[in-house]
């Protein structure tokens, strides 16, 4: 009951109980933090740095961290790391919160219509997300990304396609515990229409689990962004992506190791910083753990 | 029992149907569709590609298409490699062995520190020790498998030289000791993602048991905590792990694909990335089809054990 009151219209939301929570959360907030000062590296970085990430200097090849005002050194082209780490931030942030909208969305609509229309319809589409998880995630991004044109906007659609089934499982295990709960069926006896008591009367409800669940699985996209183009099957070049910085990196470890230590602590700073705030939101919000 | 087993058994096979169906929508999701290795050859005309259609049934019903490729599939028949014309299940029989003792070894290393740290995690909640298992395990699942094997070769095959930088034995010496020193750096690359995973499981399984009435009838006997943990305890906790081994398949598949593009190890993630280089879309597709199968038969094999080993479903 307190939770309620407390959530209600009359106390600001930074008053609340979950927001309180998730502020106590030190994790969740250095993940904030983080995120912060990364995203605003990303959109002003290159803005700020003499080089721009594509001006290719061979006299300035390989140059290691700190050499005049190459701050992280340069690539065996001669472009500038830091710059090219932050317009390569711009898109697998971008491709990673994308995929994860999208994701999130697919996974919304399955799992409410599983969960809410139930029988054969609801059982067809939690076998399709059984039969989506059995597959080695990767095998199916790779596969698909080979045959289709990999522009960034298709990778996210693939990444999204492969990784909606978590939020679907969710959704409609939630949805299905409040289908018969007399708020739902106050609804039916009001006439209210199938898709409205879906959306916006059981929806509503589920939202925390949701979020939690989005939050993840934009770790989780940018950690697959980064496998397909580290691969050579994501994110093409010119353009940077975490990922694609790191493709070749391996035959120039011995020689220019900070080729491969820099993109991928930046994405491990970033998907761990997602990690921290989702595991954050789960205490707040009071989702039941499930530790993936 | 033998209800449970026909009830798992029956979903199983429904599992294998749509997963077969996915695979099929992604088969001809490739342009070109299952001729598109084909397509790429000079010596082929659009005519030829038309009449090889006609021949190949391909412009019958897409239904009719995949019952026909089911049923190959059914039988055994999964079509030849592109690049030298071999039946795809002996090229990925191929490689199945060297990728099953990575992920074998990569599996044992991973239930051995994970049970662990997640039984000392729970016995000693919300010390030190519990507090920075769940930071680490948090910060592992968000290292990237391919950095974390980037920096270990750089580690311990550049600067130290201690383990070989990749390959799966030094040509010449085929010594079971040349394989293991090998082994040791992809194994731990591939278990790190899975020491966490399953710490964290293991640690909220041993607390489900800690707390339960047969634990507090035990301490009341007078038991050690040891023998309590050890006899009563960690048996208990491990049941489901079993069911999480099964699970965790495709995502240790993943992982392994992943490593063994790292190090040169020639398993079947090698030969998936290799095939997809040369557009050898029999072979993508077998591995496809054969890693999932082997997912649904795995959980298949999880739960069964677990049936067997745990009274309430086995008596029931």
């Amino acid at each position: 009951m307190t939770a309620i009151v407390a959530n209600s219209h009359q106390e600001r939301w930074w008053n609340s109980r979950t927001a309180h929570r998730f502020m106590n959360h030190h994790l969740a907030l250095l993940g904030m933090v983080m995120i912060a000062v990364l995203t605003l590296a990303c959109v002003l970085g290159p803005y700020l740095l003499p080089y721009d990430s594509l001006y290719i200097d061979l006299r300035a090849r390989f140059a290691p961290p700190f050499t005049g005002h190459h701050y992280l050194g340069t690539d065996p082209l001669g472009r500038d790391l830091a710059a090219r780490l932050f317009m390569a931030g711009r898109i697998s942030l971008l491709v990673g919160f994308s995929a994860m909208l999208l994701s999130t969305l697919i996974g919304t609509l399955v799992g409410v219509i599983a969960g809410y229309r139930g029988g054969w319809l609801g059982t067809t589409l939690m076998r399709t997300v059984d039969g989506f998880l059995s597959f080695p995630s990767i095998f199916l991004v790779l596969a698909l990304a080979a045959a289709l044109k990999p522009s960034p906007m298709m990778i996210t659609v693939v990444i999204a396609a492969t990784s909606w089934m978590e939020v679907a499982r969710i959704v409609e295990a939630e949805v299905r515990s409040l289908r018969e709960r007399e708020f739902v069926l106050a609804g039916r006896m009001l006439g209210l229409s199938g898709t409205h008591i879906m959306f916006r009367e059981i929806l509503p409800n589920a939202i925390g689990p949701i979020i939690v669940a989005a939050t993840l699985t934009v770790a989780r996209a940018i950690l697959m962004e980064a496998y397909i183009s580290f691969l050579g099957y994501g994110i093409q070049p010119p353009l940077p992506s975490w990922g694609n910085m790191l493709n070749g990196a391996q035959q120039y470890l011995g020689t220019a190791p900070w080729l491969a230590i820099i993109p991928g602590a930046a994405i491990t700073i970033a998907v761990t910083s997602f990690n921290f705030i989702g595991d954050g939101l789960r205490d707040a919000l009071d989702v039941r753990g499930d530790h993936t | 029992m033998r209800g449970f087993l026909l009830n798992r058994l029956s979903q199983s096979l429904v599992l294998l149907l749509i997963v077969s169906v996915i695979g099929f929508v992604v088969l001809n999701l490739i342009p070109g569709g299952p001729l598109a290795q084909f397509g790429l050859d000079p010596s082929m005309t659009q005519d030829d590609l038309d009449r090889l259609k006609e021949q190949l049934g391909l412009n019958r019903p897409l239904w009719m298409q995949y019952l026909d490729w089911a049923w190959r599939l059914v039988q055994g028949d999964w079509g030849h490699s592109f690049r030298d014309g071999a039946p795809v299940l002996d090229v990925i029989g191929r490689h199945l062995v060297a990728t099953l003792l990575l992920m074998g070894s990569s599996t044992v290393i991973a239930i051995a520190i994970g049970t662990w740290i997640g039984i000392r995690g729970a016995t000693h909640r919300y010390s030190i020790f519990d507090y920075l298992a769940t930071v680490g395990a948090m910060v592992a699942l968000s290292i990237p498998t391919f950095w974390f094997g980037l920096v270990g070769i750089y580690v311990f095959s550049l600067r130290l030289g201690w383990l070989p930088a990749g390959n799966m034995y030094t040509i010449g010496d085929g010594s079971a000791l040349n394989y293991l020193h090998h082994l040791i750096m992809p194994s731990i690359v591939l278990a790190l993602v899975h020491v966490a995973i399953w710490s964290r499981y293991m640690r909220t399984a041993t607390l489900d048991v800690i707390s339960q009435e047969f634990v507090k009838t035990a301490r009341a006997k007078g038991l050690s905590e040891r023998r309590i943990l050890m006899k009563h305890v960690v048996g208990n906790a491990l049941l489901p792990m079993i069911t999480l081994a099964g699970m965790q398949l495709p995502s240790v598949l993943t992982g392994a694909l992943v490593t063994e593009t790292v190090f040169t190890w020639p398993g079947m993630g090698r030969l998936f990335l290799d095939s997809l280089g040369y557009s050898d879309y029999p072979v993508v597709m077998g591995l496809l089809m054969f890693s999932a199968i082997l997912v649904v038969l795995c959980n298949l094999i999880a739960d069964i054990v677990v049936a067997i080993i745990d009274p309430r479903i086995r008596l029931s």
